[in-house]
């Protein structure tokens, strides 16, 4: 059934955030640390378990891709909802950061596809 | 009149399930026609959220862009963290244990490498543009990961929301960058076969521009590029409001 995939994702949801948000407090930082990447690592495990129970069928996992689905457009929503006119002013920073990263990251390709040039290659 | 616009505000979280799929119809229009799919969907389609911000922002003079106008308060439940983060947990259902052997070691190394470079190469622009507090820093670096990574760790760690919509224009920038920019440096960095890919799309983890730019380069590469890159923006989220929030928390 489409609530069991839902639940799932609750479940994972929940127990990874309350575990950042305990993370948090126990570091002594006012925030969740990590909740979302803890859940979607829970989120793993559970979903692979589950599949070589073979106890997902594909009306749980539609509960589960619906949301996978609505990720861009809960984005978009997001972004509709942020003080844009305030970050306008210091747009260039989000120019400059988002595409100087992508400049450095292109010169460590080669060097990484070299390094671990695959031994077994056929 | 009167009566349609109370009914609307009621109703806002409906209504905005009807913009947002609006908005990304015609998002999919200008991406494929306009131009040439060189630019995703995904991130014409930010651009505009991004767009209906400030026009939000300009009518009411609120914080909360688009949100403060009474007929979209819906899209402040939408988009609201606890929605957010529900689906993005959910991402993380494409990707298996099965999956994480097969990019194996080169595929972990490419993705810590790649989201410790856009990292710290983000913060230190934001750092030389006059952003010196640690949570501002943290979550402009995280954009500069993903468009998600940003906004997630920026609500995590409490950043301002004009932080936080920086951040999602740093990543926007960059999906667009790679998208366009893979095609035209691919054979430079030796991009043409899959264990190139799977390198790529784990440096790169920005997953939309990653796709656009290997279809550009080379449609059966796509695969290879996303099988790593589906890992980066979970790593990113797992890693940038924590571990690296601590680190940056004790230099600042």
């Amino acid at each position: 059934m489409v609530i069991y995939g839902v639940a799932l994702l609750a479940f994972c949801y929940l127990v990874g955030q309350i575990f950042g948000e305990y993370l948090g407090s126990w570091l002594g930082v006012e925030a969740n640390v990590g909740g979302v990447g803890f859940a979607m690592l829970l989120l793993i495990v559970v979903n692979s378990w589950l599949e070589k129970q073979g106890k997902l069928d594909s009306l749980t996992q539609s509960g589960i891709q619906f949301w996978n689905q609505m990720y861009i457009p809960i984005i978009v929503a997001m972004a509709s909802t942020q003080n844009v006119k305030l970050a306008v002013s210091s747009g260039a920073v989000a120019l400059l950061a988002g595409a100087l990263p992508v400049a450095v990251c292109y010169f460590t390709i080669p060097y990484l596809t070299k390094a671990f040039k695959p031994s077994t290659e056929q | 009149m009167e009566i349609v616009l109370k009914f609307l505000e009621k109703n806002g979280l409906v209504v905005a399930f009807l913009v947002v799929g609006l908005m990304i119809l015609v998002a999919d229009n200008v991406s494929k026609r306009l131009l040439n799919k060189k630019v995703p969907t995904p991130a014409v389609a930010i651009v505009f959220g991004l767009l209906l911000a400030y026009v939000g922002g300009t009518i009411s003079g609120g914080e909360k862009g688009i949100a403060d106008v009474k007929l979209f308060s819906g899209m402040g439940q939408l988009g609201g963290s606890m929605f957010r983060d529900f689906a993005i947990v959910s991402t993380a259902f494409g990707a298996s244990i099965l999956l994480m052997r097969k990019s194996g070691l080169v595929g972990a190394i490419s993705l810590m490498i790649g989201i410790v470079v856009a990292f710290f190469v983000g913060l230190s622009v934001a750092w030389v543009m006059g952003y010196h507090d640690a949570v501002s820093l943290t979550t402009i670096g995280a954009g500069a990961c993903t468009y998600i990574v940003g906004p997630v760790t920026g609500a995590a760690i409490g950043a301002s929301s004009e932080v936080i919509a920086l951040s999602i224009a740093t990543g926007v920038v960059k999906a667009t960058v790679v998208a366009i920019a893979t095609p035209l440096f691919a054979k430079r960095i030796g991009l043409d076969n899959p264990h190139a890919a799977m390198v790529f799309g784990g440096i790169m983890g920005t997953n939309a521009g990653v796709m656009a730019g290997l279809a550009a380069t080379d449609p059966k590469l796509v695969p290879y590029g996303a099988l790593t890159a589906t890992f980066y923006t979970g790593l990113g989220c797992l890693l940038c409001p924590s571990v690296f929030y601590l680190i940056i928390r004790t230099i600042v």
